[in-house]
């Protein structure tokens, strides 16, 4: 963007050093509309806009920097390293860190406009506390902490340290979140400018007025931030480095000592001796907060009003005639979901737009298949349909002697998919012949998991079943009660839950339990594995996060009523919805609730996401799609 | 905090040990490994060969440190699990305590899962059992924890206990030996924690690397088998190291032989045995202040 064209948006008054603010109402490149200031930086101001583009209320913050050097070579590279850090921003994306939406210069001015954070600042919060941060929130907010500066650390291919983390720079969002703002963009612009310190004494490390740009020194700068938080002793008062002598449990004896330890080691004078890496320190506040107890409290929202209805809308939606009860499937742009007004409908994956419905003679329950130009699915009808996805007409279909509750899965030419007939069926799929029919004894609505040269699938009796792709069952197993749940498996071990209460691990080759885990209620809802974390829900209202090495609770949150769907991953978050109604989204690491949406009637089915959009059913009968 | 109590051991600082070419096998290195097929999916195998090795060290008389080793394979190939029982315990206590205490605890820990798995494995009609294995691992180390307090009074022993069925390991650990998993591309991975209070007072930040060298209570668990009421084990579940090796070893070799060196000398000697007769000696070559032991496991397929 060439400055001639850009300065005819606005025109400057140019008076040496000093510089005048833009008013309420000013335009700025024919779009953004000033409404008032929001805070004052060293460079210059920040103002909250409206995007005019939009009919819709969009607000915008618009940051403005100005550069007061006359020389053009020195103001041009300055430009350039604003450029550049604005192109960083650009391909960051993180729940914690705003949006960059666009960047232009006009003369000597430079302006970032960014996603406006409803909020306030810990420093506004600082000043305004009568007392104490109780310990839960501000662990809350330093795992959240941990959670960006993780990201930032791992960014490829240069990771991004921040160099500045302080109350000042971090937002409490009206959300309950936490956002950093403020991206050392206008210390880059200084130091170019200046060659001054980047940082912020009193928040800054030892290392950092050497020149050391390490996680390290964030890490230092964390540990600051949450001793002015614990403490509420303004670091910038007080002598640099000088924390040891204002030890947390003497000022602030609420604090827990494991708490407090966190910090203290974070605050080292040597980086050596600090945490190595935001996911080190990370690592060690999930742990305090799991020893102390405060880890549960981390998942109970505390203004989970503001969250209802007012940020979270869906993109689009669409209503059928019936419950939504099983979970879409997204292929090539166009989503595929069943209803129980007996029809599997394909729509349009970016607007929601009808393409073509096919019917059924039954409801239709379960997640349909995408394979090869067609989508299959089961219908209570007691078919596996098979239909052509461009023109929605049946290719061919296959009667078994029950409702078709399960899901096909498709693998090696065949589809194989369970149905309350007592049988797992497998078919071919171009000819639709049944390949075989392996006996489980009691209807099957686990849907089957292929791995090696085996399927793996439980049934309504308890038993689960191993067999090869012949249908000779290779092992078995027994549970106490039913097996709806459809396993997942993951390096040679296979989960699933169970309505006997148990979360079990098998080994995949043997059968063998590995471990049980114990959960409320019975569950049948499929488990999600990222990692070492397994994710599933239960009749008890849970949505459990289980360590699949130890066997052990990492999180659990609670929501008003049964969780009968699965959750999913995506990214760094996991999306179940409950027949509470809402669709949740929480932070996979800690469990905490990022957003839910409440939709009118109980929600049993599993989302599924695709690049960064997360489609839910209802049996409100609309199928909702949702930012993730 | 757990019961904190001392272990009446010492140690010498860590010292890395520079042991230039171990010496090697007739059937040596490099050419062994390439022999054995990369396992692409999900590796099934049909044995385990292991190796262990025990030497009292160059400083002391008695040994307190007990190992054991055990595999077998039983059936018509790929449908049997192949299984293993490894185990080291390093005994503390004082007087003959320590020597008594981890003899215990590994044959009270060794007999349970035999006697658990005898006939569920090898057995007429072989049947996995309705425990877990990380429920039977845990009784397990309960029986152990019984044995010791009977048998030791007042002793205790470290324990670090592998047990393996098909492609699953179940560890169990309390104490300072460790479980390692070595991969042929020269990864070394710590599997455990060490339980000593100096290496937590280390994580807390009170202490720092050079402070806990010299620090005076640096043997002092704060988790060991035989003490306390209840013993408070980790355990988890992994994927035994395929191509790889797990290795546990009592800090008479960990804590004197570079985790560089180790690595070296397991991955450039094929025989599990053979290695575990390289590193005792790199333990006492570089001193051998404290009893060594060693057990090493490859899953062949």
């Amino acid at each position: 963007m060439s400055e001639d064209q850009s300065t005819r948006d606005l025109d400057i008054k140019e008076g040496g050093t000093k510089y005048s603010q833009l008013k309420k109402g000013d335009l700025l490149q024919d779009r953004y509309e000033i409404q008032e200031i929001v805070g004052m930086g060293g460079m210059g101001a920040v103002y909250r806009a409206r995007d005019k583009n939009f009919k819709a209320i969009r607000l915008v913050a618009i940051k403005e920097m100005i550069s007061q050097v006359t020389d053009p070579v020195i103001r041009r590279n300055i430009f350039q390293i604003f450029e550049r850090e604005a192109n960083i921003l650009a391909t960051l994306r993180h729940p914690s860190i705003p949006r960059i939406y666009d960047y232009f210069t006009i003369g000597e001015r430079a302006y970032l406009v960014l996603e406006f954070i409803h909020g306030k600042n810990l420093e506004q919060l600082l000043a305004e506390t009568q007392g104490f941060f109780p310990e839960e929130q501000v662990l809350s907010w330093a795992v959240e902490l941990c959670d960006v500066l993780e990201y930032l650390h791992s960014h490829k291919p240069e990771p991004i340290i921040f160099r500045d983390i302080k109350p000042s720079n971090i937002m409490n969002t009206i959300q309950n979140y936490i956002a950093l703002v403020d991206f050392g963009i206008a210390k880059v612009f200084e130091s170019g400018q200046k060659n001054t310190m980047v940082g912020t004494q009193g928040y800054s490390p030892p290392d950092q007025y050497r020149g050391e740009a390490t996680p390290r020194v964030d890490i230092y700068a964390l540990g600051a931030t949450l001793h002015h938080l614990l403490t509420l002793r303004d670091p910038q008062l007080e002598a640099p480095f000088s924390f040891s002598e204002r030890v947390i449990n003497e000022i602030n004896p609420n604090v827990s000592k494991e708490f407090a330890a966190v910090v203290e080691r974070a605050l080292e004078y040597k980086p050596e001796d600090r945490y190595e890496s935001a996911t080190e320190i990370k690592e060690a506040l999930i742990n305090v907060a799991r020893k102390t107890g405060t880890l549960l409290h981390l998942s109970i929202p505390t203004t989970p009003a503001t969250t209802r209805g007012v940020s979270i809308k869906p993109l689009w939606t669409f209503e059928c005639e019936d419950e939504i009860r099983g979970a879409p499937a997204y292929h090539d742009g166009a989503l595929y979901v069943g209803c129980y007004d007996n029809n599997l409908y394909a729509l349009d994956a970016a607007t929601g737009e009808f393409k073509w419905k096919y019917a059924t003679d039954g409801g239709i329950p379960g997640k349909p298949a995408v394979f090869e130009g067609n989508v299959y699915f089961g219908s209570e009808d007691t078919r596996l349909h098979v239909v052509s996805t461009r023109s929605g007409k049946v290719v061919w279909t296959h009667y078994t002697e029950g409702p078709v509750r399960s899901s096909p899965r498709i693998a090696e030419g065949h589809v194989f998919i369970g149905s309350d007939d007592g049988n797992l069926h497998a078919l071919n799929t171009t000819s639709g012949r049944l390949a075989w029919k392996a006996d489980a004894g009691s209807a099957v609505r686990s849907t089957p998991y292929v791995s090696g040269d085996y399927v793996y699938f439980g049934s309504e009796s308890g038993d689960f079943t191993c067999v090869d792709f012949r249908g000779n069952a290779r092992w078995r197993f027994k549970a106490k009660r039913a097996i709806t749940s459809s396993p997942v498996i993951v390096d040679s071990v296979v989960y699933f839950g169970s309505m006997d209460s148990t979360l079990y691990a098998l080994d995949a080759n043997s059968g063998w339990v590995v471990w049980r885990f114990r959960l409320g209620k019975g569950s049948i809802s499929t488990p999600a594995v990222a990692g070492n974390l397994l994710y599933t829900g239960a009749a008890d209202h849970v949505i459990y996060c289980v360590d699949v090495r130890s066997a052990k609770e990492m999180w659990r949150f609670t929501t008003d009523h049964q969780v009968t769907g699965s959750p999913i991953l995506h990214r760094d978050a996991v999306f179940c919805g409950s027949v509470d109604g809402n669709l949740y989204c929480l932070d996979a690491s800690s469990g905490r609730m990022r957003w839910r949406f409440q939709t009118d009637a109980p929600i049993t089915g599993t989302p599924v996401a695709h690049e960064d959009v997360i489609f839910i059913g209802s049996t409100d009968k609309r199928l909702y799609t949702f930012v993730a | 905090m757990k019961k904190i109590f001392r272990g009446l051991r010492s140690k010498k600082k860590k010292k890395t040990t520079k042991r230039a070419n171990a010496p090697t096998v007739p059937l040596s290195d490099a050419q062994v490994w390439d022999t054995l097929p990369e396992s692409g999916r999900a590796a099934k195998f049909t044995h385990l060969i292991s190796g262990s090795a025990l030497h009292p060290g160059q400083r002391r008389e008695n040994n307190e440190d007990a190992v054991l080793c055990l595999n077998a394979a039983v059936g018509s190939g790929v449908e049997s699990p192949a299984f293993g029982i490894y185990v080291i315990a390093d005994g503390m206590g004082g007087h003959r305590n320590g020597e008594v205490a981890s003899e215990t605890a590994v044959r009270a820990l060794g007999s349970y899962l035999i006697g658990k798995l005898y006939k569920p494995l090898f057995g007429p009609d072989p049947q996995p059992t309705q425990e877990s294995l990380q429920e039977i691992m845990e009784a397990a180390v309960q029986e152990a924890h019984r044995a010791v307090k009977k048998e030791a009074p007042g002793g205790g022993c470290t324990l670090t206990a592998a047990l393996v069925l098909g492609n699953q390991m179940v560890i169990a650990h309390l104490g300072d030996s460790r479980a390692y998993a070595i991969y042929r591309d020269g990864r070394m991975e710590a599997l455990t924690t060490d339980h000593s209070l100096v290496k937590r007072l280390q994580e807390m930040g009170q202490l720092t690397e050079e402070e806990a060298a010299i620090h005076p209570q640096k043997s002092v668990l704060y988790r060991a088998l035989g003490q306390g009421e209840k013993a408070p084990a980790d355990i988890f579940t992994g994927s035994l190291p395929n191509p790889g090796f797990l290795l546990i070893c009592s800090d008479g070799l960990w804590g004197v032989v570079a985790e560089d060196d180790i690595q070296r000398i397991v991955s450039s000697t094929a025989s599990p045995f053979l290695a575990c007769q390289h590193l005792v000696e790199a333990a006492n070559a570089a001193g051998g202040p404290d009893n060594i032991s060693v057990v090493l496991v490859r899953a062949v397929s």
